[in-house]
């Protein structure tokens, strides 16, 4: 009686030992996916069409024999009376926006007068760059930014396509033969399409996806793993679906010429702040970006420029510029800018960053062998910094070894001898003559030195099932985020001391266990002998 | 030869069943701490964290069990024939010496059994726990909340978890084959399988009066 009792006994503690381990275990890896019913909502309010309430080919007022873009901008304004001034106010029209910075105070900064990593800077070179400013005629430091006829409305609404910037003419269409048919763009007007936005976005740095490597023309017709939220397949959002604009002012900043987080535009402003299903996945997002994990990579279809090195433009081949090319046909040397490195898919870089940057001014004193054309503040112990994908594009800039400050080179010229390095292949004349326009002094000594700029990644979200995984970031050795600092994260931080101390006791212990065991042995035999 | 019963079903239960937890938690927290590939790191995670919660109920259960029956008096330390129990492993047990302390159902762990047990119990799987409970529930600072709860840095309570991990594993090893000491080398290990365990015959009188 007392046998089968303990028998019983013993079975049933066996089934406990042996059914509640792989209990556990099933119920660990059986954690299914659950339909995330937040993404549904957010789809549906997204997926109707707005339909424009007037038809502008009913105006009498499109349909004069317009001879100048600015006539065209008097006819918008004389019945969009208000919308000028608020293109006044905003920064695609003044290039900068007044933003405190600390240590610097209250700062006027943007590509009015930053430097960046490209092309360096608009300053004496402004009837090439700004021929996607939004505006007509703002060729040098005289342009009027009070009067509304040279704002140019069609760039950002003309929905016929046709609509173009001439090259070198400081903002203007095509003049004479070459104008637009400004009666059939006007008469077909509405809100900016993503070809609007992308003719100067996609463009930036002069060509497509050369600066940004997360905007370019490939998005306009993006499937759904190239961009989920602009594909064709799916959802097919438009710029201004997310960059939400009231009375001419844009949600979002960009950190290469922006300072502050002001009127962001956020990936929670859809998505909420914890829209995964698992709590764990919602809890990283206190420490790390949304994009972090969701765009796993960026120039996923067209190659991106990752480092200009300015150093070497100015050779030339049997006196002539010279290009040569790599063997997809990008070019990696240009006599007038040097050479170049481009990747697709790449994987981005991550940095701390709070929504606050500063910038290296023109009149900044080098203090460092790398200099950070922009800096994007944060650090782990920041409560309002989270890790973020950067494009960190890295360069070689010409800078004053005698002054000690970064130097604004003349590019860009329409004739030979007025100093563009462009024209010219003459660093010293191009250093003279862009400083001499900036108003700074040139000592006629310059080097190159080691500069990167940081360019945040918004765009070219994947979708879900491509975003990063666990092990993606969470790895011994191969680990997106072994280079940020401050953070402990499983499996990828561990302290190598307590490990190799760990070990060697580990060892010790079996080592002891194993002389221990074969003194016995021996003994025991010995005594038998005995 | 004769035979005591030595643990009741409740200890072996929570014996062998504390054992796998540690197992399994070694195992995936390793995975953890990243030091191999087995399960992957998701799922090393959920293991990790649903074995954690099992163990602590466990623990819980074992805690009340200790106190209703007076067991835990059995870990009270004792540092008479310490001595002797040390030189037993370090010289006797290679001499077919006897055991310096008997073993019996009101005293069934030696000197050093006591002291071992008694630090597990009250340091080293505590400071386990609870570092891993930080570990698993801390939040890093969002601003406006308690600041007093916020964790600037995990590091420290996931070294110090690491820490204990491996003094639990060097425990497993050296208590595994301390098992072997007994009267028998699987003795021990029986015991703790059916309850009974096989004494020399000297010993055979103080349990009959005690067991039955």
């Amino acid at each position: 009686m007392m046998d089968n009792v303990d028998n019983i006994k013993q079975i049933i503690i066996f089934t406990l030992i042996v059914v509640f381990p792989i209990v556990i275990i099933t119920l660990a890896l059986s954690d299914g996916e659950q339909e995330n019913r937040h993404l549904e909502d957010v789809r549906s309010l997204y997926s109707g069409q707005s339909k424009p309430s007037v038809d502008h080919s009913k105006f009498d007022a499109l349909k004069v024999d317009f001879t100048s873009p600015q006539e065209m901008t008097t006819a918008c304004l004389s019945c969009h009376t208000e919308r000028g001034k608020e293109v006044l106010g905003n920064a695609h029209w003044n290039w900068e926006r007044e933003e405190y910075i600390e240590g610097r105070g209250v700062t006027y900064l943007g590509k009015k007068n930053l430097l960046n990593n490209f092309c360096t800077g608009i300053l004496s070179n402004e009837q090439a760059c700004n021929r996607c400013h939004i505006g007509y005629g703002w060729e040098d430091h005289s342009f009027d930014f009070s009067d509304q006829r040279n704002i140019d409305c069609l760039i950002c609404h003309d929905n016929t396509g046709q609509y173009t910037k001439a090259s070198g003419a400081a903002g203007y269409p095509p003049m004479g033969e070459d104008a637009p048919d400004y009666n059939h763009i006007t008469q077909n007007v509405g809100l900016p399409t993503n070809y609007n936005c992308g003719y100067c976005h996609f463009m930036s740095a002069g060509g497509n996806n050369v600066k940004h490597g997360d905007l370019e023309f490939a998005l306009l017709e993006a499937d759904k793993a190239i961009d989920v939220h602009m594909a064709k397949d799916g959802l097919n959002l438009s710029c201004t679906d997310c960059h939400v604009t009231e009375n001419h002012q844009m949600r979002g900043n960009y950190y290469a010429v922006s300072s502050t987080p002001n009127n962001n535009a956020s990936c929670t402003d859809c998505h909420g702040q914890f829209p995964h299903t698992k709590s764990k996945i919602n809890e990283h997002t206190l420490k790390v970006d949304c994009r972090t994990c969701h765009i796993p990579e960026y120039a996923k279809v067209n190659p991106t420029k990752m480092s200009w090195d300015w150093s070497t433009a100015g050779q030339r081949d049997n006196g002539m510029p010279y290009a040569t090319y790599d063997s997809l046909g990008n070019e990696v040397y240009l006599s007038e800018k040097g050479d170049f490195d481009w990747k697709t898919n790449v994987q981005p870089e991550y940095v701390w960053f709070n929504g606050y940057a500063d910038h290296h001014l023109i009149t900044d004193e080098i203090t460092s062998d790398t200099i950070n054309i922009n800096t994007l503040m944060g650090a782990a112990e920041d409560p309002d910094s989270k890790i973020i994908p950067v494009k960190i594009h890295r360069g070689r800039q010409p800078y004053d070894t005698v002054y000690n400050n970064l130097i604004q080179a003349k590019l860009w010229a329409r004739n030979e001898g007025e100093g563009a390095l462009w024209v010219d292949l003459d660093w010293d004349e191009a250093l003279r003559s862009g400083m001499e326009y900036v108003g700074m002094p040139y000592s006629g000594e310059y080097d190159f030195i080691s500069t990167k700029m940081y360019l945040p990644l918004s765009h070219m979200v994947s979708p879900a099932e491509k975003a990063l995984s666990c092990t993606d970031c969470h790895h011994r050795t191969n680990s997106r985020l072994k280079n940020v600092e401050g953070i402990y994260i499983p499996a990828t931080s561990y302290s190598a001391k307590l490990n190799f101390a760990g070990m060697l006791f580990i060892w010790v212990c079996i080592l002891g266990v194993v002389i221990h065991a074969g003194l016995r042995i021996f003994t025991h035999y010995k005594r038998k002998f005995e | 030869m004769a035979k005591a019963y030595i643990y009741r079903s409740f200890e072996r239960f929570w014996h062998w069943m504390q054992s796998a937890l540690i197992f399994i938690l070694a195992t995936t927290g390793f995975e953890i701490n990243g030091a191999y590939k087995l399960f992957g790191y998701e799922s090393a995670t959920m293991i990790h964290n649903i074995s954690a919660v099992s163990l602590i109920v466990l623990v819980i259960f074992a805690i009340f069990w200790h106190f209703t029956t007076g067991e835990w008096r059995q870990y009270i330390p004792t540092f008479k024939n310490i001595r002797a129990q040390v030189d037993f492993y370090i010289t006797g047990i290679f001499q077919n010496a006897p055991h310096p302390t008997r073993k019996t159902t009101l005293s069934k762990l030696n000197p050093l059994q006591r002291l071992t047990y008694l630090a597990l119990k009250l340091i080293l799987i505590p400071t386990v726990v609870v570092t891993g409970i930080i570990y698993y529930l801390h939040r890093y600072p969002v601003g406006g909340e308690i600041k007093e709860l916020d964790i600037v840095s995990i590091e420290p309570v996931a070294l110090i978890h690491t820490f204990g991990a491996f003094l639990l594993v060097a425990f497993v090893i050296v208590h595994v084959y301390l098992t072997t000491t007994g009267h028998t080398p699987t003795s021990n290990l029986k015991a703790m399988i059916t309850g009974w365990e096989e004494l020399k015959d000297h010993e055979e009188k103080d349990h009959e009066a005690q067991t039955h």
